[in-house]
């Protein structure tokens, strides 16, 4: 989001822009016209928890996480999708919102395995993780009963580049979203069933080689709570030996075509365990294909390949 | 086959052949899609062009086998160029369809229905059924809650193997016999005034019971002139929301867009409800009529009628009225001798899912999507049916229409109360003697209605359930309570789509709250957080108190609401707590 201070500004591509000016608690934020309230509340410095908002995707509004409290709206509404329009006035931090983003962390915290769900789960750089926000409004799920019903899935583990544990799915829809119209435009995946009996499958929940699957792995890069993850990655944490804080980050540009799709690759004791791409890269915007995502072996040629 | 990605499964012959009959049927030809692949329509075209015959083309899928079978989606897939993960999403999403290929997919499907007032029959009923041997499945909500009763026990929708669904209560309709309605017919009937008179089944019966004579006028007022007479009546939506007709109507007509919609919406599954089945079995011509008129008034020349997938004989008579209508021109180019006015209509088919009665739900179905509420805004007025403007209104809302046309709307907005104008029509259900659909002017109480019905059986009435599963019970207290707009807003509770549904004193309250809880945790459709899996935790939290919620359980349910109502995407969320609580504070269950 370009930072603009006055009432119209000049955006990157020098275009001048039409601002929107809303309160966000108290405060007069102005943001381009056409942007959210999330944006608003970026450029406020508010910190609002999101799960199934990404800046790569377009937001489906599901998580319900990220409410906030609108002047005059009679239900909450959710500022990753909703639109700002001038004199907006938003509560961030009322009591409903308080509420609503408690209870929402309840329920998922007690239908999910969120334990692999560390990354920040906010609209700020390096901000709050979805632990943090639960502490911050006093989620306690203890009092759903001795047993709440859960999502009771086990791993699937069909190949030897990533896998799906379902058990950690809050289904945000941002792997139907990427693998969909999104970034991949395969439609491998989607939602199937209903209520709480919804999950992210394929047709009749056929492996995953059976099934459109290009291996892109852009659904393990958007996913905020590890159902989805890279293969290196399950297996080291199986063994006990994921030390994400002692891995290396170095940025690279991808040999394999003439894109140019920058790469970050993931370095644990000399070894490649996962490759990302940063989401406000021009070319990728976080999204990948199967080579430079997977395809990085050759880097390390001593390390022997398992049979598949 | 282009860049779809199907599995080796091939459909039978005979899945192929009924997929291709019923997509004919809506005019998709099947074997176009090859000839369109040439055409290199890429992207968003090719998966919306005939996306919408998703759901006619997975009917007749689970008809001929009994099941949605791997090689039938593949088929689906690839002739409606929809990838199969998504045909799947969808496929699995509705009650009527099944995914799994489980023993007793050859036969026909007993639905039994398992919401009151059916409740306290359907276990018996159930297991005699399996006793017979018939493949059973336990139902929400049938819309037939008249029929309910200690001798016919509850409401049964057969879903047909290779043969069409069936209702059994509806033999002696089939067989001729008009008479519907426990209510005798007086002249004070607007909505019903045809009703158990009309032939449903012939246009010439309608025309000659003042058939058409309301489009006729219309067209003499003009459109606009049209939309204000609805304004002037005050006439607000029979669904549940109670908006303003006209409002909605002026939003379509003043939308920019060259492409409009009506849309009825007759998915009506709101526990206790089944007024707008009584419409459109008996007088199936009225809502046509009703649809062109507003089809006429904002502007729109494309009608659709979206209705539930268990109420075949409604769609029978509507397919054929509309059929009759358009062949003696009523229905579309140059309609009813007017040159440039154009309106046509299709009947599409649900498939077990009350969330598509939402109307942003029931976009998404109909498009061939799975029936996931849109947040809003936008709104239908302008983002509604294909991303285009859309008024959609629920068959008895529309049903006004015609008199308000015909005799003015400010005749009209005469009638009633202050805050509620016109007819309504109550669907009278439970222990009361003559249960079924009833029409009054707005005004008499709610004790008044139970007596109109005969009054209650089997001992002393102790709560009613008003406006339906969404809806909430009320208790004495509010027994006198005129059901008006204004008197039930003020009394916190809501007429919803017109359920009342009453209880006596030896009513097992917690188990009906137990099936309501259960009914919201099936219906859900699992979009957003707050509902999918607040109507599991509330159901857990009435299984787990045993019926004596209090303390701690009692904030908890308090705070599940809060969260439903406040971050839902939909009405579902909004109201999935509303019946629970209300039996709480009025001590048919809990500690009080």
């Amino acid at each position: 989001m370009t930072a603009v201070e006055s009432t119209t500004a000049k955006s990157a591509n020098g275009m001048t822009e039409t601002l929107v000016t809303i309160q966000v608690d108290g405060r007069p934020v102005s943001i381009p016209e056409g942007g959210t309230i999330l944006d608003a509340c970026s450029k406020a410095g508010v910190s609002t928890p999101t799960l199934c908002y990404a800046e790569n995707l377009t937001p489906v509004n599901v998580c319900r996480v990220c409410v906030v409290e609108v002047e005059n709206s009679r239900t909450l509404v959710p500022s990753c999708s909703r639109v700002a329009e001038e004199g907006m006035v938003v509560q961030t931090d009322s009591e409903r919102v308080r509420h609503s983003r408690k209870m929402v962390i309840e329920f998922l915290d007690t239908s999910v395995d969120l334990s692999q769900t560390t990354a920040p789960t906010s609209n700020e750089a390096g901000g709050r993780n979805l632990a943090d926000w639960a502490a911050e409004y006093g989620a306690d799920s203890s009092r759903y009963g001795p047993a709440p019903q859960t999502m009771d899935e086990e791993v699937k583990i069909q190949d030897n580049l990533y896998i799906r544990d379902y058990d950690k799915c809050v289904l945000c829809y941002k792997c139907v979203e990427a693998c969909g119209d999104d970034a991949q435009h395969t439609f491998a995946i989607a939602v199937s069933g209903r209520g709480f009996g919804a999950r992210i499958s394929t047709e009749f929940d056929v492996s995953l080689p059976d099934s459109a699957c290009v291996y892109c792995g852009n659904c393990v890069a958007v996913c905020p709570t590890n159902a989805l993850q890279f293969k290196t990655e399950f297996d080291l944490r199986e063994a006990n030996n994921w030390r994400e804080e002692e891995q290396s980050v170095t940025r690279t540009v991808c040999s394999y075509c003439g894109v140019g799709c920058n790469l970050e690759l993931h370095v644990q004791d000399d070894t490649i365990v996962k490759v990302t791409s940063p989401n406000d890269h021009s070319v990728t915007s976080g999204h990948l294909c199967i080579k430079g995502r997977f395809g990085w072996q050759y880097v390390q040629p001593t390390i022997q390949r398992k049979p598949s | 086959m282009a860049d779809l990605h199907l599995t080796a499964d091939r459909a039978t012959t005979a899945e192929s052949v009924a997929v291709d009959a019923a997509l004919a049927a809506i005019g998709v030809d099947s074997a176009l899609v090859m000839e369109d692949e040439r055409l290199v329509r890429g992207g968003t075209h090719r998966r919306h062009a005939r996306r919408h015959a998703l759901l006619p083309a997975l009917h007749a899928l689970q008809t001929e086998s009994g099941w949605i079978s791997p090689g039938g989606l593949n088929y689906v897939a690839e002739v409606l160029q929809v990838p199969p993960a998504e045909a799947y999403g969808v496929a699995s999403f509705y009650e009527m369809f099944r995914v799994d290929e489980a023993p007793g997919h050859d036969d026909d499907v007993v639905h039994v229905c398992v919401d009151a007032p059916c409740l306290e029959f359907a276990e018996a009923k159930i297991a005699s059924l399996e006793a017979e041997g018939k493949h059973v499945h336990r139902s929400p909500c049938l819309g037939q809650c008249d029929r309910a009763n200690a001798n016919d026990g509850p409401a049964l929708f057969i879903q047909g193997r290779q043969k069409a669904n069936s209702v059994p209560a509806d033999a002696p309709s089939l067989a001729g016999e008009l008479w519907p309605l426990p209510q005798k017919h007086e002249p004070g009937l607007k909505l019903l005034k045809r009703v158990g008179r009309v032939d449903p089944t012939s246009l010439d019966s309608y025309v000659a019971m003042d058939g058409y004579k309301a489009l006729a006028r219309a067209f003499e007022l003009g459109a606009e002139q049209v939309i204000e007479e609805v304004a002037t009546s005050g006439l607000m939506g029979r669904g549940g929301a109670a908006f303003p007709t006209g409002i909605k109507w002026r939003g379509v007509a003043g939308a920019d867009g060259e492409q409009k919609h009506i849309v009825a919406n007759a998915d009506e599954s709101e526990p206790g409800t089944f007024k707008d089945r009584t419409i459109m079995e008996n007088d199936p011509f009225a809502l046509i009529e009703a649809m062109t008129i507003a089809g006429f008034a904002v502007g729109a020349t494309k009608g659709w009628i979206y209705i539930r997938g268990e109420y075949p004989l409604a769609t029978a008579r509507l397919e054929s009225a509309i059929e009759q209508a358009r062949a003696a021109g009523f229905l579309g180019t140059a309609i009813a001798g007017a040159k440039s006015i154009s309106f046509d209509l299709e009947v599409r088919r649900g498939a077990g899912a009350y969330i598509c009665g939402e109307e942003t739900a029931l976009f998404n179905s109909l498009e061939g999507f799975r029936g996931e509420p849109r947040q809003k805004p936008p709104f239908p007025t302008t983002h509604g049916l294909f991303q285009q403007p859309t008024a959609i209104n629920n068959p008895e809302t529309l049903l006004n229409v015609l008199d308000i046309v015909t005799d003015g709307g400010a005749a009209y907005a005469a009638s009633g109360t202050e805050g509620s104008n016109g007819q309504k029509l109550f669907c009278l259900s439970g222990h009361v003697t003559a249960p079924g659909t009833y029409e009054v002017e707005f005004g008499p109480t709610l004790r008044e209605m139970i007596d109109v019905a005969g009054g209650v059986t089997g001992g002393e009435l102790k709560a009613v359930l008003l406006g339906g599963a969404a809806g909430s019970f009320v208790g004495p207290d509010l027994f006198d309570m005129p059901l008006t707009m204004e008197a039930t807003r003020a009394a916190g509770a809501s007429l919803g789509s017109g359920v009342i549904m009453a209880f006596n004193e030896h009513t097992d309250f917690e188990a009906v709250c137990i099936r309501i809880a259960e009914f919201f945790k099936n219906e859900s459709c699992g979009q957003c957080v707050p509902c999918r899996v607040g109507a599991v935790r509330q159901h857990e939290l009435l299984i787990r108190s045993k019926g004596k919620v209090m303390n701690g359980e009692l904030q908890l349910l308090e705070d599940m609401d809060r969260v439903m109502k406040d971050a839902s995407i939909c009405g579902l969320g909004h109201t999935a707590s509303t019946a629970v609580r209300s039996a709480i504070s009025l001590g048919l269950i809990g500690a009080n």
